[in-house]
Formats: C-alpha cells, sequence, structure tokens
C-alpha cells in the first residue's frame, strides 16, 4: 500500500511538475551546501581555494539559469528567483564580503551588458567605445560628489550631500544619453565597419581627455583619479537596527550597491524587454536585417539609431555613477578600450540580441576575469612558495617565469573567446529568440515556433542553416 | 621621349616616386604655411626670449622632417589596411599586431646577431636589412595564417562577424607575443640595440631666416627609414600596377565574381594580398623599432587606429590615396605634438597629438567619408 503510493508520487515527481521543482531546489541546497562547506576557515589558505570557491560561486549562479530555464509556473519561477537573488545571495554575502563584491560588479557589468547589447544586439551597430559612456557617468558624480568640484570651481560647496546622488544618478542617465546622441549625430551615418572605428577613436578621446584634464583646470586630477567619492545615504540603517539587524558600514554598503544594482538590472532587463517588442526594437531589428529595406519601409534611420545609442548610452552612464560611488575611487585606468571589448565579449558570448545571454554572458565573463583567472594566479603563486614540482614533467615550479601570470592574460582569453565564438557559434550561448524562432523556420519546426519554446538545445550551429542571419548583411 | 613614357619603368617606377615628392611637398607647403598664417596671427612671447614665430621658424624644419618619418611609417601601415580593404571591403583590425609581431621578429634577430654598437656601418645596414627582410618574412606569413584560420570561413557572413573575428585575433596576438616574450625572457618588453653612429646628427643644409643661420639636421637612420620606406611605396607600386599578380588583385578589388569568372584564383589572390600587406606591416614594425629603440605587445594599437585613419583620409581601397593620407597625417600629427603646448599657452600639450587624429578622422567621415582621393564607393552587394 504505502509502496504502491510511493511510487506513484516517484512516477509524479519523475514527469510531472514537482519533479522539476524538487530538482531546482535540489541544486539550489546543493549548491548552497557547497558554499557552506567552502566557507570552512580551514580551507581558506589552501592554494586551489580561490578557483573552486570561484567555481563554487558559478554553480550556486547557474542555479538562476536551471530557474528560468525549467517548466515551471511563471510566478514559482520569479520566487524562486526572487528568493535567490534577494535573500540566498546577500546572505552568502554578508557571510563572505568577496562574493558580494563579485555578485554587485556582475550586476554592473550585466546592466552595461544589456545597453550595449541594445546597440550592438538590436540595432547591429557595433561600437567599440562603449566605456566612454560609463566614464562619463563615473565622472560626473566623482567631480560633483568628491572636493574635486571646488578645486576645478573655486569654491567650497563641494562634496555635495550624500542625498544628491539619486538626484544624480537620474542627471547620469541624461548627461550619458545626450553624449551619446552628440556622439551619434555626426556618425551614425556611416557604414557599419567605419561607425565601429570612430566609436573607439571615441572612446580613446574620452580617454585622453580625462586623463589630461587637470590643465588648464583641474577638472578630472588627470592620472591620479579622484577621492573619496561620496556614498550614498545609508537611510535604512536605523530601520534595520530596529529590526534587531546591526552589520558594519563596509558590507552595509556592499549590500546597499548589491541591491541597488539589482534594482537598477530589473528596470533595464524590464526596459529592455518592453522596447524589443515595441515598434522601436522591430524597426532596430529591421535596420540591423537590412539597412536599405528598413529606409524603404519608411524608418527614420538616424532617429533610431540615435535612439539606440542614447539607450545604450544611458545604461552605462548610470552604472559608471554606481560604480563610481561604489570604488570610492576612480581614475583613467578604469576606462580602457580593454574595457569596452570586456562588454562587448560579454555581449558575444551570450548572443547578441538577446536579454538573457547578455546576463549570462556578463556573469561568465565577470567570474572568469575576477575570480578564475585572479584564482589561477594565486594559485600559481602559493604552489611555487610551497616548492611545489609539477609530476610526470618534473619541472618545479618556481621556475615558471613570473611574467606569465593568467592574471595578466585576459586579453588572450578574451581574443580565443571571440575568434571561436564567431567561427563556431555567432549566434551566441543563449540565442535571441528571433533567431530561434528563424532556426527552428529553417528546420521545419513550426510547432516550435507557434509556443515559442526554446528549442535550443538540439540545433546544429547557424553554418547549417543559411537562412538564419545573426546580424545585418 | 615617347618611348621612355611608354615603358613600364617610368608608368610604374618614376611616376609613382614623383608623386610620392609632390605629396610631401604639397603636404609640408600647405601645412607649414598654415602654421607660419596662424604663428603671425597669435605672435606673442614665449619662453626663451623669443616670439611664437621666432619659435615656429626656428624648429619648422626639424619638426617637418620629423613629421615626415612618421607619415612614412604610417603610409606603409596603412598599405595593409587599404589593400585588405580593396579586395575584402574588411577592416582588418589584426593588421596593428601583424606590425607588432614583425618589430618582435626584427628586434630578436639583431639581439641574437648581436652585432658590436662599434661595428662599422655596411655591418650594421647589412644587420638591418636582415631584421627587415625577417620581420617581412615572419608578418606576412602570420598574415597568411590568420586569414585562414580567422576570415576565411567568415567570407560571405554579415559583415561585422569578421571584424570582430580580427578584434579577436588583435587581442590574442597580443598577448600570446607578451607570453613568448615573458617565456623566454621573462619580460614583456624588449628594446632594440642601438648603434651611436645611426643616432648621429647628419647636416643637410643650413638656412638662413633674418640672417640667423638655422641648421637643418636628420638622424643617420631617419635617412634610412625614409630610403627604405620609399622603396618598399615604389616597389608596391610597381607590383600593383604593372604585374599580373598586380592586375589580378586590382581585378578581384573591382569585382570578385567576375574575376572569378576571369580565371583569377580569388582565394590565393588574396592570400597574396595578405602576405604582401602583413610583409610591408613587418618592414614597418621593424623600422618602428629602430626608430622608437623600445617595443612591447601593445605598440601596435595606437600606430594601428593611426594608420586606419590614414587609409580613410585618403581614400580607403586607394593605394595612392594610403600614401597621400600617411604622409598628410604624420606632419599634422608632427606639427601637432610640436606647437600645441606652445600654442595655446602650456594648456593643451603634446598629449593631445592622438585626439588630433582621431578628430581628423570623425571630421571626414562626416564630411569626405571617400577621403582626399577616393571614389564614391558603395556598398558591395
Amino acid at each position: 500500500m504505502i509502496g504502491a503510493k510511493a511510487k506513484a508520487l516517484v512516477g509524479r515527481i519523475r514527469n510531472g511538475r514537482e519533479g522539476a521543482l524538487a530538482g531546482v531546489l535540489l541544486y539550489i541546497v546543493a549548491a548552497l551546501l557547497l558554499m557552506n562547506w567552502l566557507s570552512q576557515p580551514g580551507l581558506r589558505d589552501a592554494p586551489w581555494y580561490p578557483l573552486i570557491s570561484a567555481l563554487g560561486f558559478a554553480a550556486f549562479l547557474a542555479s538562476l539559469l536551471l530557474i528560468y530555464y525549467v517548466s515551471l509556473a511563471g510566478a514559482v519561477r520569479a520566487l524562486l528567483g526572487a528568493v535567490t537573488l534577494l535573500v540566498l545571495l546577500p546572505v552568502l554575502g554578508v557571510r563572505n564580503t568577496f562574493l558580494l563584491e563579485v555578485a554587485t560588479q556582475v550586476g554592473i557589468f550585466a546592466a552595461m551588458a544589456l545597453g550595449l547589447n541594445i546597440v550592438v544586439g538590436f540595432a547591429g551597430l557595433l561600437d567599440l567605445g562603449y566605456v566612454a559612456f560609463y566614464a562619463v557617468g563615473a565622472y560626473l558624480w566623482a567631480i560633483f560628489g568628491s572636493p574635486q568640484a571646488n578645486v576645478a570651481f573655486g569654491t567650497n560647496r563641494f562634496p555635495l550631500a550624500p542625498e544628491w546622488f539619486f538626484v544624480f544618478l537620474f542627471l547620469a542617465v541624461g548627461v550619458a544619453a545626450l553624449t551619446g546622441i552628440l556622439l551619434g549625430l555626426p556618425v551614425l551615418r556611416l557604414r557599419g565597419d567605419y561607425l565601429a572605428i570612430v566609436t573607439l577613436a571615441f572612446g580613446e578621446v574620452i580617454r585622453v581627455i580625462v586623463n589630461n584634464l587637470d590643465k588648464p583646470i583641474n577638472l578630472t586630477n588627470g592620472p591620479q583619479g579622484i577621492r573619496p567619492i561620496q556614498r550614498p545615504p545609508l537611510f535604512f540603517k536605523p530601520w534595520l537596527e530596529t529590526v534587531g539587524i546591526r552589520l558594519d558600514e563596509p558590507v552595509l554598503y556592499g549590500l546597499y550597491f548589491y541591491f541597488l544594482v539589482l534594482l537598477v538590472i530589473g528596470f533595464a532587463v524590464l526596459l529592455t524587454r518592453r522596447l524589443e517588442d515595441s515598434w522601436v526594437g522591430r524597426a532596430w531589428t529591421a535596420i540591423r536585417e537590412d539597412e536599405l529595406a528598413a529606409q524603404v519601409m519608411g524608418i527614420p534611420l538616424v532617429r533610431m539609431k540615435l535612439a539606440a545609442f542614447a539607450t545604450g548610452a544611458s545604461f552605462a552612464g548610470a552604472m559608471g555613477m554606481i560604480f563610481a560611488a561604489k570604488q570610492y575611487f576612480i581614475n583613467p585606468e578604469s576606462f580602457t578600450f580593454m574595457e569596452s571589448i570586456g562588454i562587448l565579449v560579454m555581449v558575444i558570448v551570450g548572443g547578441m540580441g538577446s536579454i538573457p545571454g547578455a546576463i549570462v554572458g556578463a556573469t561568465v565573463v565577470t567570474i572568469l576575469n575576477l575570480q578564475i583567472l585572479k584564482g589561477l594566479s594565486l594559485m600559481l603563486s602559493k604552489l611555487r612558495q610551497a616548492g611545489f614540482v609539477v609530476p610526470l614533467i618534473n619541472f618545479p615550479l618556481s621556475q615558471w617565469p613570473t611574467q606569465l601570470e593568467p592574471a595578466k592574460y585576459e586579453r588572450l582569453i578574451f581574443g580565443i573567446l571571440l575568434i571561436l565564438m564567431m567561427i563556431l557559434r555567432p549566434q551566441g550561448l543563449i540565442p535571441e529568440r528571433r533567431h530561434r524562432m528563424e532556426l527552428a523556420e529553417a528546420l521545419g519546426r513550426e510547432e516550435a515556433i507557434a509556443e515559442r519554446l526554446p528549442v535550443e538545445e538540439e540545433l546544429p550551429p547557424v553554418v547549417a542553416a543559411p537562412e538564419a542571419k545573426p546580424m545585418r548583411d | 621621349m615617347r618611348r621612355l613614357r611608354e615603358s613600364v619603368l617610368y608608368q610604374a617606377v618614376a611616376v609613382p616616386l614623383l608623386q610620392l615628392i609632390l605629396f610631401v611637398v604639397i603636404s609640408l607647403l600647405v601645412i607649414g604655411s598654415i602654421t607660419l598664417f596662424l604663428a603671425v596671427l597669435f605672435n606673442r612671447p614665449v619662453a626663451g626670449g623669443m616670439t611664437l614665430l621666432q619659435f615656429v621658424v626656428r624648429t619648422l624644419p626639424q619638426v617637418a622632417i620629423d613629421g615626415l618619418v612618421i607619415g612614412f611609417l604610417y603610409a606603409m601601415i596603412a598599405l595593409g589596411y587599404t589593400m585588405v580593404y580593396g579586395v575584402l571591403e574588411f577592416i582588418n583590425f589584426a593588421h596593428s599586431e601583424i606590425f607588432m609581431v614583425g618589430a618582435f621578429i626584427g628586434v630578436e634577430l639583431m639581439l641574437a646577431l648581436a652585432i658590436p654598437s662599434t661595428a662599422p656601418l655596411t655591418l650594421i645596414m647589412a644587420g638591418i636589412l636582415l631584421a627587415v627582410v625577417a620581420g617581412m618574412v615572419g608578418s606576412g606569413l602570420l598574415a597568411v595564417a590568420v586569414e585562414r584560420i580567422a576570415y576565411r570561413p567568415l567570407r560571405g557572413a554579415p559583415r561585422l562577424v569578421p571584424l570582430i573575428s580580427a578584434i579577436g585575433v588583435s587581442f590574442f596576438l597580443q598577448d600570446a607575443v607578451r607570453a613568448i616574450e615573458g617565456l623566454l625572457n621573462n619580460a614583456f618588453y624588449r628594446n632594440y640595440p642601438s648603434f651611436p653612429i645611426l643616432n648621429e646628427q647628419v647636416p643637410i643644409a643650413t638656412l638662413y631666416i633674418a640672417g640667423q643661420p638655422i641648421p637643418m639636421q636628420i638622424q643617420a637612420k631617419v635617412i634610412f627609414i625614409i630610403a627604405a620606406s620609399l622603396l618598399m611605396l615604389t616597389g608596391l607600386n610597381y607590383l600593383v600596377n604593372a604585374t599580373r599578380l598586380g592586375r589580378a588583385i586590382r581585378a578581384v578589388a573591382q569585382d570578385r565574381p567576375t574575376a572569378a569568372l576571369m580565371g583569377v584564383h580569388v582565394d590565393r589572390i588574396i592570400m597574396l594580398t595578405f602576405l604582401i600587406g602583413g610583409a610591408l606591416g613587418g618592414a614597418t614594425g621593424v623600422l618602428f623599432g629602430i626608430r622608437v629603440g623600445r617595443i612591447d605587445p601593445y605598440v601596435g594599437f595606437i600606430p594601428g587606429i593611426k594608420a586606419f585613419t590614414a587609409a580613410v583620409l585618403g581614400g580607403i581601397g586607394n593605394i595612392t590615396g594610403a600614401m597621400l593620407g600617411g604622409i598628410v597625417l604624420g606632419v599634422l600629427e608632427g606639427f601637432a605634438g610640436a606647437y600645441l603646448s606652445q600654442f595655446t599657452g602650456g594648456a593643451f600639450g603634446t598629449e593631445y597629438k592622438d585626439i588630433f587624429a582621431f578628430l581628423i578622422l570623425i571630421l571626414i567621415l562626416m564630411f569626405r567619408p571617400t577621403g582626399l582621393l577616393g571614389e564614391a564607393v558603395g556598398q558591395k552587394a
């Protein structure tokens, strides 16, 4: 009797939604247990700790992907996602502030990848100087939210009070969008590959200007950078204390920025999704697929491209400002061509035009950069100090050249990623919905289109389906 | 006379050479006189007890020569961009790294040869020549390999796909060279051996302006660089305009399908275009290294963008245009670098000379996207 009931339950779990839910929950619990095991104090000094910790964190974040893809009711998925992002991750972050820092950085890059995704993925305009808008946002707050403005304008009214942060957040969005329009106006009439070089040049121009604007008036303090930058007000601290939660100020700020970034991303995703299906989004797709045809159909090319540029830029502006406040200190080093390419890699790895793709790409690349490469370097140096000898080939690690540190080779990784993605999977890890539909159409899977189901698991790479065009021809 | 005019040597060597010299003279005259005009306009006392005009007049010849050298280097790199663009309509973003690899091959060879710094001039010249040839061979082959691996599989894909792949190649090569140098020498930069005899100032003339003698000097290695560039630019002109291969390249650039129908082996021509462009880039890398001394894996980036600017300035896809664009840009930049600080009273210094090139790029693309010598090019179907 009990056996039959259990059998029925197992059967239901195996092919029903309960099974999916149980699987997801099981995965999350397993990931949490792994993270918990990793937080033992004894493990921290082990050479492989940073690497394993990075992989554990990535496994934990992968649960969000699982939640996204599992076939459960929307409300359940939303609940699971919210619990993971709003409860589990902050708790992990309070226990290990480095994870919170990584998560916030992932969020900042994810929002920028979403912005660049609008420009590159939706409208098909290759922007290689995207980081310029990030710099505009960052320096806007850095100058007025620090004593730097006193030096520049000869007053003593600065830094502005922390409350101004929120005013400037909107201002940063506006100023970055305006910069995008000003840059776009002269160059958006150009063909795609010219545009790429001009945006690259523009990014360099902004960097050089920022680097040298310590004279004739000292606006940016040149290569020394600006510090200290005002942080937003901790208005909720008394509330937390009445509930009985007491945390150190750095942790509090860490959580604060994490939630702030999460809020902005939520807004960005919402906006991007609405835009994607709106007439603006469809106009962008039309421009990307065939500029001439789009123009013939009456789409105002320049205005639409400007809209894409401005929207993308505004995301970067907001994130730049949050970045400046979070870092407490900024200098031109944070706004190099490398950063622009990093964000481009995120968009391309994830899949041009794909919203979940941009977020996954940002997560993968940021964890690779901040945790895995650095972790490898750390592991190498610890092993070297310990006099480790590589078995089989009998190579003492102390002879490994110090120049060959994995953390210094992100360009190598980015380069290989870009080439391989273009050759093997130009549509990215999580292809855009329209691409998936096109691919499905090419393979004669009408039922998949009708249901708009994700069908990527058995799809061959885009090479096999000549009808699929990832971008404007 | 008529026989002379019809001879290949005249058409493919003398005319381009004269054209080059004409470009040099014209750009120097135009930019020099604009500078002088501005100096007269804003004349005021500057440091050293001179007026601005006196300062400009005194330094003008030297600045012109320096600008010319940069200009020739840009012109040679720009040729690599413009030739590939001509046949494939594609910006070979990795060309700046092909150039950088050439500089590294050259420096490794020079260091391996270990020519003593007091060696006679002929021996030094032979060493440099060998380095240039090695740089040409290495970079040319590398360019071909890059084309084969990273671009050919993407031919026919949407425009942005090969461009992104090229950016990837560029980044990959930077760090690959860094890794190799790190593995071999545990340092990521290398210094070209310096030869005192090459740094000597050779007086070429003395100008008398308002009774004051202004010596015009030129560094020995600069003479070498200019001579080598002239030789290579003329050689390339000969190759493109007077040989079968050149005709095939021009045919592919004009119309690929028709060229294929006429029996041109398109893939091979594209490969050879990369080989020639890469070889020129490699040679330029070695010359550049000799000029600046110290090189690192990121040394190609800025000259690469500027050379691309030069190619656009002259009209991309146009070989003569690339030479003109390079010379004009180099001279402009030389003047901007030398005088910007003095003209603005120290507010904007030499740091802004890079911006200068980019501003020019943006301005040309706005007002004359076809460049100085370009014709309107439609998007290839």
